[in-house]
């Protein structure tokens, strides 16, 4: 019984999530636009399709409030006792790394980008070529914001501070951004905003506020967050050097 | 799209997550987990969430973003222009229009947002009004919107911007109350939630597709980019205000000595 209201409340809270987008769509359609929608788009399939994607966000949040976050914040803890930093480390990296790959914005948004960057002709135009960019997109996102969890959780041992860290990321952006390929750069600037959403924030800060709770001399609010500013800046300079270093790479395993 | 292909998918991208999470917790800490059927469930309903949630996307919150791309910018809705002039970036009124007002409004009421707002305004001492900062996130999402979208009608290399936000950002940085910078930056992770970022990048996909003269590839990305930083910006900007603000009346008023400055508003309400 409890189960069911909490996910009738949380049916409620992704409908919340929905309603704006859903609102200011039908607003200009019927008062700005007012146009028929065309053939391909029955109005019957969006809502469908709003349906799918109220039922999906609600099942899934659920579920990860059942199953991944419990055990996500109890392995935390049990890491942050443990005392050893190399395996604190190395779980760092494994929550980041595995929390981004299932982030549901970044299977999206790296399919639309391969789709994109086949279409120009960059890698060759087949749906096979399609995917494995858009998982080696999505592999080297997962990589660079494992390695920004771990920069993040080492920054909490030594209190390096923030913003001088973030701003040395910035600089490092904007020196690799001429070296890139043009037709990346779009999308290595979009990866670091698509990377943090629902699994990534909600594990991540997670982990930065039990670290900085359980070290002396650290304040949870001030050094608990910061790990998502890391992870935001991290996958731009990854799938910029990644346009650097290895999209011939993977144009010739194509070919 | 096959719905048994988007099922298989999703199983193989969530395996990873389970993968760690369960090789940790029975290699590496070595302790059963805890009531495992509720976590087995849990584990089962992320994998049919993704899936459903993935097939609307497609079906629904994507074309729908295309759909609002393609006719705001078609040449029957855009004002008349005389024979063989070049349009002006002035004429898509309505596409920035449209961008500032789904930036605002998928902001606003971002639960995680709120969440952190409160937590905001508890760190500052009372200074930040909760309610001003989610304003500000919001206004700041919503300009790097309208933003993106005059960038992709202008064709302006993305880089300029990017650059110009830094510098802004990195000059707030040096200037602002140490204690708000954190949860600045993590103000501009907060406002692009799963169900904005999908909206975004097709309304930047489609705006560069329909606008003559732009490519997909290098005009439609960056608006997720903007969406994320300029958040950043106004936080720290009303911070700076906030800060200014509180600190002019206790200098008329010499009797508030103490370095933690309350809003009057909280004082009234403590009397």
């Amino acid at each position: 019984m409890n189960f069911i209201h909490s996910l009738a409340l949380q049916i409620k809270n992704s409908l919340r999530d929905l309603l704006p987008v859903v609102l200011v769509m039908s607003f200009f359609q019927t008062l700005v636009i007012q146009q028929p929608l065309p053939d391909t788009l029955a109005l019957f399939d969006l809502a469908l399709g709003l349906l799918f994607v109220v039922i999906g966000l609600t099942l899934f949040i659920k579920g990860l409030e059942l199953g991944l976050f419990p055990l996500g914040e109890n392995l935390a803890r049990a890491f942050v006792h443990k005392g050893s930093v190399v395996w604190l480390l190395l779980f760092a990296f494994a929550l980041g790394f595995g929390s981004t790959v299932a982030e549901p914005a970044l299977i999206a948004v790296a399919a639309r980008a391969a789709i994109v960057v086949s279409e120009s002709g960059l890698i060759e135009n087949s749906s096979l070529a399609q995917t494995s960019f858009a998982f080696t997109l999505r592999m080297i996102v997962a990589l660079s914001v494992g390695t920004a969890v771990v920069v993040g959780v080492l920054r909490i041992f030594k209190g390096w501070p923030l913003h001088l860290m973030i701003i040395g990321g910035y600089i490092l952006v904007l020196l690799l951004t001429p070296l890139a390929p043009a037709e990346l750069v779009g999308i290595a600037y979009d990866s670091g905003g698509v990377t943090t959403s629902t699994i990534t924030v909600p594990l991540v800060t997670a982990l930065g506020v039990g670290l900085a709770t359980a070290i002396k001399g650290r304040n949870p609010m001030l050094d608990g967050f910061g790990l998502i500013a890391f992870a935001s800046v991290m996958p731009i300079i990854f799938v910029l050097l990644f346009g650097i270093v290895g999209l011939d790479l993977v144009a010739e395993g194509r070919s | 799209m096959n719905m048994l292909a988007i099922f298989w998918g999703t199983l193989r991208d969530i395996l990873p997550i389970v993968a760690i999470i369960f090789g940790f917790q029975y290699l590496v800490i070595r302790k059963p987990v805890k009531r495992f059927l509720k976590v087995a469930i849990g584990f089962f309903m992320v994998w049919v969430g993704l899936s459903f949630f993935l097939i609307g996307l497609e079906q629904a919150l994507f074309p729908m973003g295309e759909l609002m791309a393609s006719q705001l910018t078609h040449p029957d809705f855009l004002p008349a222009m005389t024979e063989g002039a070049q349009r002006h970036w002035s004429d898509y009124y309505w596409v920035y229009i449209f961008a500032f007002t789904i930036g605002a409004s998928t902001t606003i009421a971002e639960p995680s947002l709120i969440a952190v707002s409160i937590k905001a305004g508890e760190i500052s001492g009372g200074t930040i009004n909760p309610f001003t900062l989610r304003l500000a996130v919001a206004l700041g999402m919503a300009f790097g919107i309208t933003l993106g979208a005059w960038r992709i009608v202008m064709g302006l290399p993305l880089q300029w911007f990017v650059l110009g936000a830094y510098c802004l950002v990195i000059v707030q940085t040096l200037r602002s109350p140490k204690s708000i910078i954190p949860l600045a930056f993590d103000a501009g992770g907060v406002t692009t939630s799963t169900i904005t970022v999908p909206i975004i990048a097709a309304l930047g996909l489609g705006l560069a597709s329909s606008i003559p003269g732009r490519s997909a590839l290098m005009d439609g990305f960056g608006m997720i980019a903007l969406a994320c930083l300029f958040p950043i910006i106004t936080v720290m900007g009303y911070a700076q205000i906030a800060r200014w603000q509180s600190n002019r009346p206790s200098k008329i008023q010499p009797l508030s000595g103490t370095s933690v400055t309350k809003p009057h508003q909280g004082d009234t309400h403590a009397l």
